[in-house]
């Protein structure tokens, strides 16, 4: 009995504490400078909300979208190539109007920005995970792991990242049978995009692990005789991430494009889950006809949604930079 | 041959015998093939001899480039020996083999840096970095003993228990150091070597600093190697004090015979360097010249370009150490009998 | 406040306030201090970090950066004010009559450019020389100052000379234009100790041949011992004692000073135990009313923790303690 309730007095005692340290832990965010530095910056706060409303809109697409453009019984051929609701001959029940099929422009942006935020988003963190990991050996080890895995990053670094993504993509598409290929799309479209950009997380990490690495606190971690993985993942690690989380920003923005570059140039996603990129480029073939609304607007989403996150990252890095801060 | 100049009674705790650390400074490989260049050594350390007895403070004390900071860390074990070896209660540091061998024995040996704001990870809250080294050996099963552990810590170096849910940044430098120091502590260690761990700090803070390295050192029984560039806090706190120039041991000895009989010419002239804070008006050597490169040190005695009493022999050959009443001096003209005596007073200058 | 000379003061700080505006309000770093440099005379400014005796230093030469401004109080260079002249008056001012020696000569010489090529061109902006006439007279200065093969070494950059010979430079360069005022902070804290001395040396012997005063910013005690006339001790942003330097070291008066100089250890004092002063010097934000020192004095009453107390005249020093003095305050 006694064990028993000693037993959860020391469990709720490590919860209450958790959760003080927790609540402790917010307080000290919403005190500090970063919080102080993003509530009086309005370029800040205006981003972080549009990418907070695309995000929502593709994680909630079924909840937020009119309708289901995959679901075939709601697509009549009727309703095909429907001008926006403002204009002549539009139609409220298509907001923004219909393409050649009769889908809702408004639904196939909304699903279409969750493909690209999904693949955006394991990408970059493909790339991070990757990138970091890489650069933490690196920097740490030094030696011949450093001096291997530096090459392998300089001869990356002489390939455009887009050529690269190419390369992975068409080499899996002639490689792998049909099938196959239809059903894993995403998983190669991932780690195209996201093997091209993990060289600047390793050469930034590296940087920042060279650095703290000849700071005393690491040298103090192996005077009490912590093994190097241990102090690579807890003491150096939590030190290099701020640089980390800028590039990681800035990157989404570039992972969105070359995903929308690939499925532009009708490599990318499968024509069946269109993102952003493949709408504009279905629509194009409408453009001069008059349809513009059909790429326009997807294309428009794209360049608010890169356009915010490419602000967030540079915030974030101003705000992050000790030298800058005032 | 060593010669153990170890006080009567006393064990040595630590030796260093014939110590050696070569670092490649050379530049790369490329560089070397393209422009010629040759390869750079950097001896750092030169077969450097010293012991430290139970219980006691020995001080390394030098200018930048002498070595001193590199012989901390080779004794501390962040660096491998190129020659020579470490003793540890009379065992060879180096052939200890097997994680619970080596575990077993950093635990009795810790250090104490010099900067106070990069030797604490400013993302760990205190009570996690002092209790690192209890949980890294395991002295201690469950959180709270560990948390009580850790309070007793933060209370013996003087911070309030309530400090280790502080961060780092929430301190000053002098904290700070105090946290170093229940770091240190934590595993019970016997030796501490303290790497210049109050050059940072403002006076009143190292006065501080010091009285508590002194009591704990009381208290607890530890031994200290202390490295300093500061002649005056190596006074206060040492017994034995060995000086270098140019990762060579110079002269070494009982810190209070040292300070009043110096026989090395560079010891004279450290001493001569110090401000008069006490505006005696001593008459003073005027010092010359520079610390050379300790890349290209000059051949021969490294000090006979500075050195009043050089000699053609200084030029050509090194000196061996030579024992002294307490310690050993490496010095030809010490050992020609050409240096004159001197007597330092000790007293203090009457107001 | 009477000045070693005797005649006007060279320089003079009246009632100085430095503030710091930040995020969360404004900071008084410096707080309404006053102090007199005479011709020629080395003055010592210590204290330990925070007390704001860099700030002073660079409101002084007119070097205070945003955050940073000069909030209240007057400098007085020879007779005119100079805290309230534009860039342009101040900048001349600087070159030709006050000049610097800062910590880290890595910093305060361009490393793009040559040694001759910076003293010259300090030479010429502030003399009527001709270009021949201005090298000549830096190969002068750098022999002044210590520097072997001068003839040679004048066109070499900044980072082939070590650290002492860089200070060395610097110093120079310094005195290159024949100022009055020299201001230097922490000129020999990042070299060895037995380089130190060698400049300090130097130091002393070229202002009293140059008829230059120092205004000499440091926390090393036993350098303004070898080196200044009088000290100014520094505490919270505030001037704690004044006086002539042997008066200062050796018999110190407010408990600051008194506790700071035993705090120091010294080669032949045996002691068990250094002089602890309890606490430490507070932060900007919490200044202590009353006297700033208060909360770690050991002789504090009632008077300390209510009043702020002003320098007043202690034999031969100047104090500013309610142990000392009748209280009575001179308003200026």
């Amino acid at each position: 009995m006694a064990l028993d309730q000693s037993g959860r007095q020391a469990g709720t005692a490590a919860a209450t504490g958790m959760t003080a340290r927790f609540a402790d832990s917010l307080r000290r965010f919403f005190d500090g400078d970063i919080w102080y530095s993003f509530t009086h910056s309005p370029v800040a706060m205006i981003s972080a909300l549009v990418t907070v409303v695309f995000v929502g809109a593709a994680l909630f697409a079924p909840l937020v979208a009119p309708y289901n453009p995959f679901d075939l019984s709601t697509v009549d051929l009727l309703d095909s190539e429907l001008p926006p609701v403002w204009q002549d001959g539009g139609d409220p029940r298509f907001l923004l109007g219909t393409d050649a099929q009769g889908r809702d422009i408004l639904s196939t942006m909304i699903y279409g920005a969750r493909i690209s935020l999904g693949v955006g988003f394991a990408s970059v963190a493909l790339a991070m995970v990757l990138g970091v990991a890489l650069g933490l050996l690196s920097g740490y080890l030094g030696g011949i792991v450093d001096a291997v895995i530096m090459r392998i990053a300089d001869v990356q670094l002489t390939f455009p990242a887009i050529l690269i993504a190419l390369l992975i993509d068409g080499l899996s598409r002639s490689v792998l049978p049909r099938d196959l290929h239809a059903q894993i799309w995403f998983y190669v479209l991932v780690l195209a995009i996201g093997l091209s950009f993990w060289v600047q997380y390793a050469r930034t990490v590296r940087g920042s692990v060279l650095v703290e690495r000849g700071k005393e606190y690491v040298q103090a971690a192996r005077v009490i005789g912590i093994p190097p993985l241990l102090i690579m993942l807890r003491h150096v690690l939590p030190n290099v991430m701020g640089p980390v989380l800028v590039i990681a920003t800035i990157n989404l923005a570039i992972a969105i494009i070359t995903e929308a570059t690939l499925s532009f140039l009708g490599i990318g996603v499968p024509l069946t889950s269109p993102s952003l990129g493949t709408l504009v480029r279905v629509g194009n073939d409408f453009l001069f006809s008059g349809s513009w609304w059909i790429t326009i607007f997807p294309g428009a989403a794209l360049a608010v949604l890169v356009l915010a996150v490419n602000l967030l990252g540079d915030w974030l890095r101003d705000a992050l930079n000790p030298k800058l801060r005032g | 041959m060593v010669e153990r100049q170890v006080a009567e009674g006393q064990t040595a705790l630590v030796e260093a015998d014939d110590l050696s650390k070569l670092f490649d400074v050379s530049p790369p490989l490329l560089n070397r093939l393209l422009q010629g260049k040759p390869r750079a050594l950097l001896t750092a350390v030169d077969h450097v001899s010293f012991s430290i007895p139970r219980g006691t403070t020995f001080s390394l004390v030098g200018e930048s480039g002498c070595g001193k900071s590199t012989v901390a860390r080779l004794v501390v074990g962040l660096h491998r020996p190129s020659g020579g070896r470490i003793l540890f209660e009379g065992t060879d540091m180096a052939a200890v083999r097997g994680r619970g061998a080596v575990a077993r024995l950093r635990k009795r040996l810790q250090m104490i840096f010099q900067d106070p704001y990069a030797s604490l990870n400013p993302r760990w809250r205190v009570a996690d970095i002092v209790a690192e080294p209890i949980r890294a050996h395991r002295l201690l099963e469950g959180r709270r003993a560990v948390a009580a552990r850790v309070a007793e810590l933060l209370e013996q170096v003087g911070l309030a228990p309530s400090d280790g849910g502080k961060f780092p940044h929430e301190f000053s430098g002098g904290q700070r150091q105090r946290i170093s120091i229940a770091r240190a502590l934590a595993s019970n260690p016997e030796f501490l070597v303290c790497d210049e761990p109050t050059s940072a700090l403002d006076v009143s803070v190292q006065a501080q600093i010091l009285n508590l390295m002194k009591r704990l050192q009381r208290d607890l029984g530890l031994t200290y190697l202390f490295i300093s560039h500061d002649l005056a806090v190596v006074y206060h706190i040492s017994d034995f004090v060995g000086v270098m120039y140019l990762g060579r041991l110079v002269e070494w000895g009982e810190a209070r015979a040292l300070f009043r009989h110096p026989q090395h010419p560079y010891t004279r002239m450290l001493l001569d360097a110090i401000p008069d804070l006490e505006m005696t008006g001593r008459p003073r050597t005027p010092v010359a010249g520079e610390v050379p490169s300790p890349i290209a040190p000059p051949p021969g005695c490294h000090f006979h370009p500075r050195c009043p009493f050089a000699s053609d022999r200084c030029r050509r050959e090194a000196p061996r150490a030579l024992a002294t009443a307490a310690g050993a001096v490496s010095c030809h003209a010490v050992e020609e009998g050409r240096l004159p005596p001197v007597e330092r007073s000790l007293q203090r200058a009457k107001s | 406040m009477t000045p070693v000379s005797g005649n006007r003061p060279l320089l003079q700080v009246e009632d100085l306030r430095v503030e710091i505006r930040g995020r969360r309000g404004t900071l008084v770093a410096v707080d309404g201090i006053s102090f007199e440099i005479g011709e020629g005379e080395v003055l010592g400014v210590v204290g330990e970090s925070g007390a704001g005796k860099s700030l002073t230093g660079a409101a002084v030469i007119g070097l205070l950066e945003p955050p940073c401004r000069i909030a209240g109080g007057a400098i007085r260079f020879a007779g005119d004010r100079i805290d309230d002249l534009p860039y342009e008056k101040l900048r001349r001012i600087r070159g030709r009559h006050i000049g610097m020696v800062f910590q880290d000569p890595l910093t305060s010489l361009n490393p793009l450019y040559t040694v001759g090529r910076q003293l010259t061109e300090t030479i010429l902006t502030h003399g009527d020389l001709s270009e021949k006439a201005a090298r000549r007279r830096a190969i002068e200065l750098l022999q002044e100052v210590g520097i072997p093969a001068a003839e040679r070494r004048i066109d070499q950059y900044p980072h082939e000379f070590s650290g002492g010979m860089r200070q060395r430079v610097v110093i120079a360069l310094a005195l290159c234009a024949n100022p009055r005022l020299i201001v230097a902070d922490e000129p020999t804290t990042a070299l060895d100790v037995s380089i130190q001395a060698q400049i300090i040396g130097l130091l002393k012997r070229l202002c009293r041949e140059h008829g230059a005063a120092v205004m000499l910013i440091t926390h090393d005690m036993g350098v303004i011992a070898e080196t200044a006339d009088r000290v100014a001790v520094m505490y919270a942003g505030r001037i704690v004692e004044v006086g002539p330097v042997a008066e200062v070291v050796r018999r110190p008066r407010h408990p600051y000073t008194v506790g700071l100089m035993g705090s120091i250890p010294l080669v032949g004092h045996d002691v068990e135990r250094l002089t602890q002063i309890e606490g430490a010097m507070p932060r900007l934000d919490a200044i202590p009313p009353g006297c700033a020192f208060n909360p770690r004095c050991p002789h504090a009453f009632v008077r300390c923790r209510q009043e702020r107390p002003l320098l007043e005249p202690v034999e031969l020093t100047e104090a500013a303690c309610w142990l000392y003095g009748e209280g009575e305050r001179q308003r200026g």
